[in-house]
């Protein structure tokens, strides 16, 4: 039972990196590698904030600034100095990994042992064990994907929206395709670097090698929330990245129970990816959609 | 023909080359002069490699010109970029791909393009109220739009995705209209309705239009004025009375003379 809570408080906490990705990757429509860089940023400057006797939550708003901060690098090499995206993430990811040692004072591991964390409060601290991370990641999905849906309803969330769907024609209709870019590129780098300051204090370190394998478990929380909960509206695709982060965390406990063990997660959340990924193709090719709609198929369809 | 009053919009001299600097380099506008006054409709004629869609993106702010000056109302706009002119100027494309956001509906396309050129805000977007406006501007190209402003764009016909496109650039008067051969995509049924559809808002709301066509009849049908471009210049500009009496046997021989 509680290995199930675990998994349930993991995959909220996590989910945040997927409605972060979510960004870049569904709705600007490219791969942003930096969060490999910036998860573990956030997470040093949290941890080293903290270690240094600064608030939690204040903290973790650093995590976010640095993030963001590192989200507008990789925008600028794209939009102004015309880098290919992928390798200016790569860039940006590779140049955090010095940034982070820096950070960190040139351990490649700090404790948070005995320091007050967000995770150090007296209401969590009475909570049974794991619901405080229940608690946390589902305070933290709410407030980012309720703010993520208001701001894509608004006149500035459609231009960003637009931009990923269709650069030419935003343009053509005075909307400046750059400055969108460099915007989701921060905010969901921003949000990256507080998902690693949350999952540090959670996990009561920072590790610089924290950020390997990142952008599979972000982007499996929201390809498996397609594959599972198919046809939805953009806000409903939102919430299903939470659900899809949940469900991997399951997968992942699954897996271990197996007899693996956590080094051969990353391993193993590549070929879930890969899998997923391929599903469509898949089902084409085994006629699995013809099996699954089988009985509740409409009889008008063509 | 003169006209006395003031230009809307004013070539002069423009020379935009591409490759520069590569010995692939071409001038593709060689000083070419236009002078566009306001409710002018003009219809552009020329072959490929002429200049024509050189001439949008110019005007466009797509390509930056090598030397010349554009002037809008007296102002000079040479060294606007493409977002700031669509405060004043909207485009049809002819690929219906390219006018549309594939996976937003037909709505949020219109509520899109009712912001042309103007600051986008954190204020709801409010789509729900528009949806009346849209029900009716849509109606009005007669194709059934109106019954499928839910619908992705991406699930449109190329008819009903060019007629959107049009009424995007339109639906937020704009002070110059450019149609990049916006029918050319289509079959000629759709073609042709579309091409009515357009003369009836352009010449109803008194719009400025420039509209690159290949189609000698609908150059010669539609619109107060006719140039061809040539070699990245006008060779060929009547107007009025003059483009009225116009055949296409002169237009013909006309080509033939700079063949």
């Amino acid at each position: 039972m509680s290995m199930i809570v675990s998994s349930i408080g993991q995959g909220l906490l996590w989910a945040s990196l997927g409605v972060a990705l979510f960004l870049t990757f569904r709705i600007l429509d490219f791969a942003d590698m930096t969060v490999e860089g910036t998860f573990p940023l956030g997470a040093a400057v949290a941890v080293t904030a903290i270690a240094n006797g600064m608030n939690p939550y204040l903290a973790s708003g650093l995590a976010f600034v640095a993030g963001a901060l590192a989200g507008l690098i990789t925008a600028l090499l794209y939009t102004k100095g015309k880098v290919p995206i992928l390798l200016a993430g790569i860039l940006v990811m590779t140049a955090c990994s010095s940034i982070n040692l820096r950070v960190m004072g040139g351990s490649s591991n700090v404790s948070l042992l005995g320091k007050t964390t967000i995770f150090s409060g007296a209401f969590l601290k009475s909570l049974p064990k794991y619901f405080d991370s229940v608690f946390v990641g589902l305070v933290v999905i709410v407030i980012i994907t309720v703010l993520l849906i208001l701001f894509l309803q608004t006149n500035l969330g459609q231009a960003f929206i637009v931009t990923g769907d269709n650069r030419v024609m935003a343009r053509s209709i005075g909307i400046n395709t750059d400055n969108m870019t460099i915007m989701g590129l921060m905010v969901s780098n921003g949000i990256i670097g507080l998902g690693g300051a949350l999952i540090a204090q959670n996990n009561g370190y920072a590790d610089v090698s924290m950020g390997i394998g990142i952008i599979v478990i972000a982007l499996a929380s929201i390809i498996i929330g397609e594959v599972v909960f198919g046809e939805l509206t953009l806000n409903q695709r939102l919430v299903a990245v939470t659900l899809g982060s949940v469900i991997y965390q399951f997968v992942r406990l699954l897996v271990l129970q197996l007899g693996f063990n956590t080094n051969d997660m990353n391993l193993l959340s590549a070929l879930i990816l890969a899998i997923c990924l391929m599903l469509p193709r898949l089902s084409k090719a085994l006629h699995l959609n013809h099996v699954i709609k089988k009985g509740v198929a409409k009889y008008d369809a063509e | 023909m003169t006209q006395n009053k003031a230009p809307l919009l004013s070539l002069t001299n423009i020379v935009t080359k591409v490759n520069v600097g590569t010995p692939n380099e071409v001038s593709i506008l060689q000083g070419l002069n236009l002078d566009v006054y306001d409710g002018d409709f003009i219809t552009v004629l020329g072959s490929n490699g002429a200049g024509k869609s050189t001439l949008f993106n110019t005007i466009g702010g797509g390509l930056p010109v090598d030397s010349g000056q554009i002037s809008l109302n007296g102002k000079d706009i040479t060294h606007l970029s493409v977002e700031k002119r669509t405060a004043f100027l909207a485009r049809v494309f002819q690929d219906p791909k390219m006018g549309t956001a594939p996976r937003m509906t037909v709505a949020e396309n219109l509520l899109l393009a009712m912001h042309r050129g103007k600051r986008r805000t954190l204020q709801l977007r409010r789509l729900k109220q528009s949806l009346p406006h849209f029900k009716e501007i849509t109606a009005t190209m007669k194709n059934g739009l109106e019954t499928r402003l839910s619908t992705a764009t991406e699930n449109l016909s190329g008819g009903q995705r060019q007629a959107l496109s049009f009424l995007m650039a339109t639906e937020q008067r704009p002070d110059l209209l450019l149609l990049d051969e916006h029918t050319a995509a289509l079959d000629p049924k759709t073609s042709a309705e579309l091409m009515h559809q357009t003369n009836e808002r352009v010449t109803q709301e008194k719009l400025t239009c420039l509209m690159i066509t290949h189609h000698l009849d609908d150059a010669l049908k539609y619109g107060n004025r006719l140039i061809v471009l040539d070699q990245g210049k006008i060779k060929f500009d009547v107007r009025g009375a003059e483009k009225a009496a116009l055949t296409k046997e002169k237009l013909l021989s006309f080509f033939d003379t700079i063949e």
